[in-house]
């Protein structure tokens, strides 16, 4: 523990210093070029130690992944098997109930963030407890996915019948007479799938309304009185000039959601690990992984990282045009 | 965010703007249906996490035979039992202290490295400057699942899986993304005169770095230190694979938890007690620091 504690000392107080020495000797080392020089290497030594990382961690490894997908699970030796890897992803009935369920969650966890996040920013705006009551919406995205994992655990507890119930669900139901209902263990109907969805919903309902809310206020107060004035009503407002002017700010937060949607990993792994009809892209990849079927497992994750870049593109194309504006 | 504003004069009772009275009738109804759905929201969002709070505070026996709510009404039994078994049995304790080691340096380390290629980005003028920034911004949604299997292969070749440096690396990888885009954000904001002026007097880029655009940027580094530090700690995936499968006395708090969830079917009690300890951290951050946490979030939207 001892040695362990002093490594992170070290690291900490150790790299920012390293840092710093490596830009002050590179610039020592520029300023022996001539002056027209000078201007194109040094932002290379500054992007140097950022680049480096990017590369290693994420450009090298995608490349990597996308060659192994194309290889036979074996570690030691990898044998090229073509596209069977993908082939075993496309007739497997778990892994398409799993990209299924991906559909499922994507289009729900976005529908249900967004539009609560866009409900809850509009009417907070009116009332003047709204620190608090974003404040509490908010909290959850605070947490970790296990311990919301832990706490809806709790809140979907289920007895059997006749006994009493200890989960909140299934006790708040239970006062107009329905359920109980094992909301965890039921593949029928993806009530499970759906459950954890709830789950999602309720840790990023917060971070949607954030966003949103800023966009709100970022409205100006004119154009709405000016549309009061006019005669529209506060339902007609909403629709005819917030809503609009909330457009790229709507856009940017569905994408996020869609991609947290597609990587949603941790809450499956806490609270179904994929059992009853709940498999998701990420939950199957570690599966894999966990199997030794490397070859698999890096096929799972291009699927998902196919699925990413059509919303990479776009999330790519609004960056650029909100550059342009600045 | 509760910072109250200088007390402003209060409009005279009488200087009410009189509106007609058909009007105030639906008005008042709509106020009424206003403070109704965003209580209820408010409720809704805080029983699940209040439910947590009061279950790990009741005795174990009584967990598993009336719902959270009873406790309320007597006799009233609470107990510290739950946290002290935890904290002395499960590891937990220990788990704590390994998430802390984890998350401050791979906190420090991304923010040491973003802060010099932000600056680049913001205020050097070099070929192809714009598309690599694009470029960076576009890994932000790589899907940390197609990295895995390359870097723990790599990790493995060094020796170092299982050692929290290969966490730190990890992390400081796969969170400068936001940290460059973040921070690129706050400093290509800045004035350019400042630099214009910095530069008339004499200072080079490392100066201009450390005097100027550093301590102007330390509300956008507060905000992602925060967002950095939670993201590490709360997180599962990267402590799982690079170290849970080499060594896992050393998983952080997160992945102790996961495994207790998977293993402890009936040790609830003990659940309640440890996810609240996970909780005790971001919890602190949170009230205290909200503000740079939201500006934050907004200001980095596009993270994924």
């Amino acid at each position: 523990m001892d040695s362990q504690l002093l490594t992170a000392i070290e690291v900490v107080v150790g790299v920012p210093a390293a840092l710093v020495g490596y830009i002050w000797l590179t610039e020592r080392i520029v300023t022996l070029a001539p002056p027209k020089w000078q201007k194109r290497i040094r932002p290379w030594f500054w992007l140097g130690p950022a680049l480096g990382f990017l590369g290693f961690f994420l450009v090298y490894p995608t490349i990597g992944t996308i060659i192994r997908s194309f290889q036979s699970r074996s570690p030691l030796r990898p044998r090229w098997v073509g596209l069977d890897n993908y082939k075993w992803f496309f007739t497997n009935d778990a892994a398409l109930g799993a990209l299924l369920n991906n559909v499922v969650w994507l289009v729900m966890l976005t529908v249900f963030t967004v539009g609560l996040g866009l409900v809850v920013a509009v009417l907070v705006d009116r009332v003047r407890y709204e620190p608090w009551a974003k404040s509490i919406l908010f909290l959850p995205l605070a947490i970790s996915m296990v311990a919301a994992g832990v706490i809806w655990k709790f809140m979907y507890d289920f007895r059997p019948p006749g006994q009493p119930q200890t989960g909140t669900v299934n006790a708040v139901i239970g006062t107009v007479g329905l359920g109980p209902v094992a909301w965890l263990q039921s593949p029928t109907f993806g009530v499970s799938t759906f459950a954890l969805i709830a789950v999602m919903v309720w840790m990023w309902t917060g971070f949607a309304m954030v966003i949103i809310s800023a966009a709100v206020k970022g409205i100006d107060p004119e154009l709405l009185e000016a549309a009061r004035l006019d005669g529209a009503g506060e339902w007609q407002v909403f629709r005819r000039v917030t809503f609009p002017l909330l457009g790229p700010t709507l856009a940017v937060v569905s994408t996020t959601m869609v991609i947290t949607s597609l990587k949603t990993f941790d809450i499956v792994y806490t609270l179904t690990n994929g059992n009853y009809d709940t498999e998701v892209i990420a939950n199957l990849m570690i599966k894999q992984m966990s199997f030794g079927e490397y070859g698999r497992a890096s096929a799972v994750a291009v699927v998902l990282l196919l699925a990413i870049i059509p919303v990479m593109a776009f999330n790519i194309r609004q960056f650029r045009a909100q550059e342009s504006v600045r | 965010m509760t910072a109250t504003a200088p007390s402003r004069p209060l409009p005279h009772p009488l200087a009410v703007p009189a509106t007609p009275r058909a009007n105030r009738r639906p008005r008042r109804a709509g106020r009424i249906v206003l403070h109704l759905v965003v209580v209820g929201l408010m409720v809704l969002w805080a029983i699940p996490t209040i439910g947590l709070l009061v279950s790990s505070f009741r005795p174990s026996s009584e967990l598993s035979a009336s719902g959270w709510w009873t406790a309320f009404a007597p006799p009233y039994h609470f107990t510290m039992e739950n946290y002290s078994q935890v904290i002395n049995q499960s590891g937990i304790g220990r788990a704590f202290l390994n998430s802390l080691f984890i998350a401050i340096p791979a906190t420090i380390i991304p923010i040491a490295v973003a802060a010099f290629a932000a600056y680049a980005f913001s205020w050097m003028e070099f070929p192809g400057r714009d598309v690599l920034f694009v470029v960076v911004v576009g890994l932000l949604v790589v899907p940390l699942q197609t990295t895995l299997i390359p870097i723990l292969r790599a990790f493995a070749e060094w020796g170092i899986t299982g050692e929290f440096l290969a966490v730190w690396l990890a992390h400081t990888g796969y969170g400068l993304p936001f940290a460059v885009y973040l921070l690129r954000n706050f400093m290509g904001s800045l004035p350019k005169s400042l630099f214009e002026s910095a530069a008339i007097d004499g200072a080079n880029h490392v100066t201009a770095f450390f005097r100027v655009a550093l301590p102007l940027c330390v509300p956008a580094i507060a905000a992602l230190a925060i967002f950095q530090f939670l993201f590490v700690w709360n997180d599962l995936l990267v402590a799982l694979i690079y170290i849970g499968l080499a060594k896992p006395d050393r998983l952080p708090l997160t992945a102790t938890m996961a495994n207790l969830v998977n293993s402890l079917g009936g040790g609830w009690y003990l659940l309640a007690a440890a996810a609240f300890l996970s909780m005790l951290v971001p919890l602190l951050i949170f009230f205290t620091l909200q503000r740079y946490f939201i500006r934050g979030i907004i200001g980095g939207a596009v993270k994924g």
